[in-house]
């Protein structure tokens, strides 16, 4: 069994390499434009100043850290819960290829200043039709593997990932829709308020089906491994699957509420985004009470604590987003630091702590070996999770300052306080938030070591994983 | 029964698109077919290729992740801003650009509220008008000529009217000039309210701090953060004209310390009269952003520059 799965370990592997090296361009990046917002000077005209980096920031790490870690982790769990190796391996190690020649055109051409100005949607059109093919490439090796299965019942995870291949496709063709003009730009087919319902329909959802549905994919798969606990209720996975997947896409306009939106769209997503705490939560409860089975394996288990954390800090995002959409919440937050706050306790406590533990689950495994260190995989937990609350606390205290300084009056009714004084504010917590990046990224480095050490000692044409 | 999707993929998928289908058509695809989502107000002009360039250059530059386009209905906004957006003063924007975040101001009423001369001096160099400011300098883009080739392209794309005159007057411009036409017709399709008059605030029009020793010091600070970027550290004049001198608004002679509080609240346009004189415009409004204390202020600080 082990040969026919060699191939392509080795095609997980490099997935997962290239992830980790994004990842670190990706932060590195992050650092960079966190210092720009309290030292200016750090922006060097044109390639680097922080209007151009924030877009290399954002999409290295959804795109390169993101997707890479999907890509990899992905055809991992599919062969494992399909019993079987890939339907097409050499199809697998194009896409591989392909993904790495994407992500690094990708991050050039926003250096260049090629931007559609759509978040997360920034790339030009002849990337957006790469990425179609990318993703096409995925969905057919998916897809083929999961029907010629040898398995019959489909497992929790592979409803995720079936639901993650379908809804991108349909979010990112629909969303980059575009009147080229050169072969590097073009404008958005839709304008006006059509195009930011458009936008915010699709930016919520890849929040959704790149940051939630691919993670919960991996939580439910890794967290019964490494426990060796099944999962707590079956019912209530399915439960949570399909109200998720269904309200998800009613959402989009919370991102715009206040603008010139028609208010009906605004309350309908508003509403929905209340409903969304209810199958979020039901991943969350099916998670501690898998694991309140035997809570020990927090500590006799190095990984339970990642994947613990991880959905706790899903489940705070998850009533602190729905939160946010509510109009008198949005008043205050909405355009302030909160929101960063908001992004980065999903992004580095939920989507990077479970990401990283799934990849410490699979790299031993296809190596045929055990993790290098327990306790450098403990360093790595506490420095990303004191990184990641040092950052989304200051940003959420700066974030409610803004938004109650932008909005404070005099008595006689005139503003109270002018928009640079409110902007001074924030410069005490941005460097905080630097400092709070800093121990993340030595967080990563720690992870990244162990890893590293892993792979050397390991032996992959010995393994029977 | 139920239970046999879970072990058929294709059905499984199939179900899973109309599930994520059906809250997609009811919020976008359905609202996509209605007018409510392409209105146009009828003052809205096109963009002129110059003007597109500069939307260009602004989406390039990725402005929009510190700035936002969208003066939201509440109270405080639209004092700060200006009128409230409307949703069809955006029928040329491909893409909107409202922005989701603001380390700095909302642009969305920034065309006309100051002077061209004051965006190149502020592209240039940002810290130099507010010190604290963190924007990146943009006075590189002058070494970018605009190609009116490629800005020709771009309105063909759009299918906005323009004239071979338009295209052949983008020749010897460059971007930075692009920019800041594109500042200048932000948001002027709706009409400008004027500012609150402040004819009662001013009562017999004789400052009640005039001469206040700690009124001139706080004055001295607002003036330095907020007015010298126009008339100079020592009111010598520059974007604005000079408040040394004794003349006013283009007239030699002294006017009531009512008149200077009048021009710092309300702000100037073209062709306003205020005590006989007629301004020429670029003096932005200052109401909103600051009480009569602190206008009085500054009043004072300037009587006192005089007096010097
Ligand atoms: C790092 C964030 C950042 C970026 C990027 C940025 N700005 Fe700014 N901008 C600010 C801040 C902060 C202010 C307020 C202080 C000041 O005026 O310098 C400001 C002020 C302005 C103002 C004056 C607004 C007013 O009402 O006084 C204009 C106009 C402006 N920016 C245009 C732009 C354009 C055009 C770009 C892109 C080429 C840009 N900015 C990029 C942060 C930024
Ligand atoms: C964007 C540049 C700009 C800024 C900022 C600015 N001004 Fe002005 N100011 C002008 C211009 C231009 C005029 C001439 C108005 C006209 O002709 O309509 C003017 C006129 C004046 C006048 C009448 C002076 C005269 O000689 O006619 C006073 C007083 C004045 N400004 C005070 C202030 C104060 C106080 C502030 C800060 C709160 C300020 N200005 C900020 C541009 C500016
Ligand atoms: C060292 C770690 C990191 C630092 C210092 C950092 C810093 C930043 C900064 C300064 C911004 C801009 C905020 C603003 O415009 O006000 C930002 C935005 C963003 N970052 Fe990070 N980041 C880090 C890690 C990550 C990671 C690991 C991810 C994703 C996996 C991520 C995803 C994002 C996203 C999606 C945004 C856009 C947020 C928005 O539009 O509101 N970041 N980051
Ligand atoms: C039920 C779940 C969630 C809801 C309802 C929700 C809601 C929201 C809302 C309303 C905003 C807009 C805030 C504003 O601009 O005023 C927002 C922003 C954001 N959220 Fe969430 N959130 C949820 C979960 C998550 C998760 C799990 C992540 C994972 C990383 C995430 C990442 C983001 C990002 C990246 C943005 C910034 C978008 C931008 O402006 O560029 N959210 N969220």
């Amino acid at each position: 069994m082990g040969k026919d799965y060699q191939y392509d370990n080795q095609t997980v592997n490099g997935f997962i390499v290239s992830s980790i090296f994004w990842g670190v361009v990706g932060i590195v990046i992050g650092l960079w434009i966190s210092i720009q917002m309290w030292a200016p000077s750090w922006n060097i005209a044109p390639y680097f100043t922080f209007g151009r980096l924030r877009a290399v920031h954002t999409n290295g790490l959804a795109f390169g850290l993101g997707l890479g870690a999907i890509f990899g982790i992905f055809y991992y769990i599919v062969m494992r819960l399909t019993k079987r190796p890939l339907l097409f391996p050499k199809l697998a190690r194009y896409h591989l290829y392909l993904f790495n020649a994407a992500i690094a055109l990708a991050a050039i051409s926003l250096f260049a200043g090629m931007n559609q100005s759509l978040e997360y949607a920034e790339l030009e059109w002849p990337l957006d039709l790469g990425v179609v093919i990318l993703w096409v490439i995925f969905a057919v090796n998916i897809f083929g593997t999961i029907i010629k299965r040898k398995e019959e019942q489909m497992y929790i995870s592979l409803w995720y990932i079936i639901a993650t291949v379908v809804a991108v496709a349909v979010l990112y063709i629909v969303n980059n829709l575009s009147i080229p003009v050169t072969l590097t730009k073009s404008y958005h087919l839709f304008a006006g308020v059509n195009s930011a319902n458009v936008q915010w329909w699709y930016g919520h959802n890849a929040v959704g089906f790149v940051f939630t549905t691919p993670i919960l994919a991996m939580f439910y798969y890794f967290l019964p491994k490494s426990t060796g606990i099944p999962i707590y209720s079956h019912r209530l996975s399915i439960i949570s699957f399909w109200s998720l997947v269904f309200a998800y896409l009613w959402t989009g306009a919370h991102h715009l509420v206040y603008t010139p939106l028609p208010d009906w769209i605004q309350t309908l997503a508003i509403v929905f985004t209340m409903f969304l705490i209810a199958p979020s939560w039901g991943s969350v409860v099916n998670g501690y009470y898998t694991v309140g089975a035997d809570w020990s394996k927090m500590r006799t288990n190095y990984l339970t604590k990642f994947f613990i954390l991880g959905i706790t800090f899903y489940g705070l995002q998850t009533i602190q987003g729905p939160t946010q959409g509510l109009r008198i919440v949005s008043q205050l937050i909405h355009y302030t630091d909160w929101v960063p706050g908001h992004v980065h306790m999903g992004t580095m406590g939920w989507v990077t702590m479970t990401a990283a533990a799934s990849i410490y689950y699979i790299i031993p495994k296809i190596y045929n070996t055990q993790i290098y260190s327990e306790k450098i995989a403990n360093i790595h937990f506490w420095f990303v999770l004191v990184g990641q609350l040092i950052f989304s606390v200051t940003m959420w205290i700066t974030g409610i300052q803004q938004g109650a300084l932008w909005k404070a009056t005099n008595p006689d009714g005139s503003l109270a306080y002018s928009f640079m004084e409110g902007l001074a504010k924030n410069y005490p917590y941005w460097q905080l938030r630097t400092l709070g990046g800093i121990i993340f990224t030595v967080g990563m480095l720690f992870f990244i070591y162990n890893i590293y050490m892993t792979i050397k000692r390991g032996n992959m044409a010995s393994s029977k994983a | 029964m139920s239970g046999d999707i879970y072990k058929k993929p294709i059905l499984f998928a199939v179900v899973s698109a109309v599930v994520i289908l059906i809250g997609t058509i009811a919020t976008m695809f359905i609202p996509m077919l209605t007018p409510q989502m392409h209105p146009k107000l009828e003052n809205l002009k096109p963009y002129t290729p110059l003007q597109l360039v500069g939307r260009d250059v602004y989406m390039s530059e990725g402005c929009h992740y510190c700035h936002t386009q969208t003066v939201r209905p509440l109270k405080t906004e639209v004092m700060r801003y200006g009128e409230y957006s409307k949703a069809g003063e955006f029928a040329y924007d491909h893409p909107f650009l409202w922005g989701s975040k603001r380390t700095g101001p909302d642009l969305a009423r920034i065309g006309g509220k100051y002077p061209d001369a004051w965006h190149y001096g502020h592209f240039e160099d940002p810290q130099r008008f507010f010190a604290e400011s963190n924007m990146p300098k943009y006075g590189w883009l002058k070494g970018y000529p605009v190609d009116p080739v490629e800005a020709e392209a771009s309105v063909k794309a759009l299918g906005l009217p323009y004239t071979k005159a338009d295209i052949d007057a983008l020749k010897g411009k460059n971007k930075l000039d692009a920019i800041v036409a594109y500042m200048q017709v932000l948001g002027i399709a709706v009409a400008k309210k004027p500012a609150a008059s402040s004819a009662q605030i001013m009562g017999d029009k004789k400052n009640p701090l005039s001469g206040n020793a700690s009124a001139i010091a706080a004055g001295k600070k607002l003036y330095d953060a907020n007015c010298a970027a126009c008339h100079g550290a020592e009111g010598k004049g520059g974007i604005g004209p000079s408040l040394v001198d004794n003349v006013w608004l283009y007239k030699e002679g002294d006017v009531s310390d009512g008149f200077i509080y009048t021009v710092i609240a309300e702000g100037t346009t073209a062709g306003k009269e205020i005590e006989g004189r007629t301004a020429k415009g670029g003096m932005p409004p200052y109401s909103s952003m600051f009480d009569q204390d602190k206008i009085w202020s500054m009043t004072a600080y300037i009587r006192s520059l005089q007096n010097k």
